[in-house]
């Protein structure tokens, strides 16, 4: 008997037509495609984008050489050197992250004591050669001070639930 | 071109063939660049994406963009290949795809050549498409291409036994072979058109369109069987045999291989038109006698063009909606189920005329 009704399903194309009334409800439903370029979807606060280096409202690097974040760097892609500085602060002298070790897992930035290394919101850093991706102190500084506004936000954001 | 002879003269004649050909060849072209365009855009609204949008207004000039594309790429040929062959089967599948529409009548009088056997030549050449197919496959001198080829000769050749017997039952209702005389046989209204047949109802009881409907349906599903589209895109088969006859194939030959291919495509629904749904003829007769040449011409264009996108949309919706075939299905469909019924069609048209038909 069911091989009956599936014959008579198969001769009327039955399959098909409830096939093409779906799509042709799809076909007239609104779109999910974004204009990438020009639209961009919603980014969630603990979005782990590209690294920067933040300061402190008076412009004093916030890093203290701790070096914890190149202790758990699960890829190794950061480097610090440290010595102190003419006051006596303990500063980085060097700090560098290779972007193209990173695996973006957010270690680095859970790891600071002192919310000085972040992974902001951006993830439009592709370049063209692998050098621009090396990272070092003055770049990750740079971003932090184009990103602050966003990435204090963010933070501030998921503060609640740290 | 008899008729431009006797006007212009050998040479003027032969001139105005050529410029006719051009221009049919021309917009046939460009209309194909949009169609693919068409194509993308249903697939992608099926899957709720926006398609193609950003080469020209609404991505019109997309298909014009691949083009460019696909010409200034570098032409691969692949170390072992057998080099003429392996360019040759490009173009004998673009050359049939294009030869075949010499005989495709788009409005009364628009055609090319008006061959009284048409249909026997429209069937021969797109039997013949299936050689561009396998040289491809053959020559690449690779696995891929060469199970794709293989895949693709058995099947066209087990459709086109059933598309033989469809294209009969059509023969004998119009009692022609000229295409033009198959679309005349249509006219005055939609029930007369070959998939409804209401001439043999209203005028012989006959209710014919029993036999005809299913085989008009039967006719699309063997076209996209011969054009290798979904469902039975087998011999091109994305997730076994990554593409094909196609891949070794880059840059032009593959665009040849592509517009070829969309040809044909184009052209099994133009033959859908002209066989089953009236051709050039509008759903309703009215009487254009008194019109302009050009108006009346380009309104008969109208309904030819509108139909025949009408069926284009068809075969992208089926892309969209249809998963492939196993091999073995596909087979069976066609020798155990379509050849069964179109050979059971060609003798109830047959026992129609010879006992139904008046005059």
């Amino acid at each position: 008997m069911s091989r009956i009704s599936q014959a008579i399903r198969g001769a009327l194309l039955m399959d098909f037509w409830s096939a093409f009334g779906l799509g042709m409800r799809y076909f007239f439903t609104k779109k999910a495609t974004l204009n990438y370029p020009f639209e961009k979807g919603p980014l969630s606060p603990r979005f782990r984008g590209q690294h920067a280096l933040r300061r402190y409202a008076n412009g004093e690097e916030r890093c203290i050489a701790c070096k914890l974040c190149e202790a758990i760097c699960p890829a190794q892609a950061i480097t610090i050197e440290a010595e102190p500085r003419e006051d006596g602060s303990r500063r980085t002298t060097r700090y560098d992250i290779d972007m193209t070790k990173c695996i973006y897992c957010g270690f680095c930035q859970e790891a600071c004591p002192v919310d000085a290394v972040v992974e902001g919101p951006n993830f439009e850093f592709a370049a063209e050669t692998r050098e621009e991706l090396y990272y070092d102190k003055a770049k990750l500084l740079e971003n932090g001070d184009r990103w602050e506004r966003e990435i204090a936000k963010n933070l501030e954001l998921d503060a609640p639930y740290r | 071109m008899s008729d431009f002879v006797a006007q212009f003269g050998v040479w003027g004649g032969f001139g105005m063939a050529v410029l006719q050909i051009l221009g049919f060849v021309i917009v046939l072209l460009i209309s194909l660049a949009f169609l693919l365009l068409m194509d993308r855009k249903v697939w992608a609204a099926v899957q709720m994406r926006k398609g193609p949008n950003v080469v020209g207004a609404f991505g019109l000039l997309q298909s014009f963009a691949d083009f460019f594309k696909f010409v200034f790429k570098e032409i691969v040929v692949p170390a072992g290949a057998d080099r003429s062959m392996y360019l040759l089967a490009p173009l004998i599948t673009l050359i049939l795809a294009f030869v075949t529409w010499a005989v495709v009548p788009v409005a009364p009088g628009w055609v090319i050549s008006d061959i009284n056997v048409g249909i026997l030549y429209l069937f021969a050449m797109s039997s013949l498409g299936v050689y561009g197919i396998i040289i491809g496959g053959w020559a690449s001198n690779s696995k891929y291409p060469f199970l794709g080829a293989l895949r693709s000769a058995a099947q066209m050749v087990s459709y086109e036994v059933s598309i033989g017997f469809i294209i009969v039952t059509v023969l004998l209702f119009a009692g022609s072979m000229s295409l033009t005389h198959i679309i005349e046989a249509q006219a005055g209204g939609f029930w007369n058109w070959n998939f409804l047949a209401g001439r043999a109802l209203i005028e012989d009881g006959w209710p014919m369109f029993i036999v005809m409907l299913p085989m008009a349906i039967i006719f699309f599903i063997s076209a996209l069987a011969e054009t290798n589209r979904p469902p039975f895109d087998l011999p091109e088969a994305e997730s076994e045999l990554v593409a094909g006859y196609q891949v070794e194939y880059s840059s032009t030959p593959y665009l040849l291989f592509m517009v070829g291919e969309y040809l044909n495509i184009v052209l099994m629904c133009a033959m859908t038109t002209i066989l089953f749904f009236g051709g050039w003829n509008p759903p309703f007769e009215l009487d254009t006698s008194s019109w302009p040449y050009l108006v009346s011409s380009l309104w008969y264009f109208f309904w030819f063009a509108i139909k025949v996108v009408f069926f284009f949309f068809m075969f992208a919706m089926v892309k969209a909606l249809v998963p492939r075939y196993r091999y073995d299905q596909l087979m069976r469909l066609g020798w155990k189920i379509f050849l069964p019924a179109s050979l059971v069609a060609v003798a109830v048209v047959g026992a129609y005329i010879v006992y139904g038909a008046q005059g």
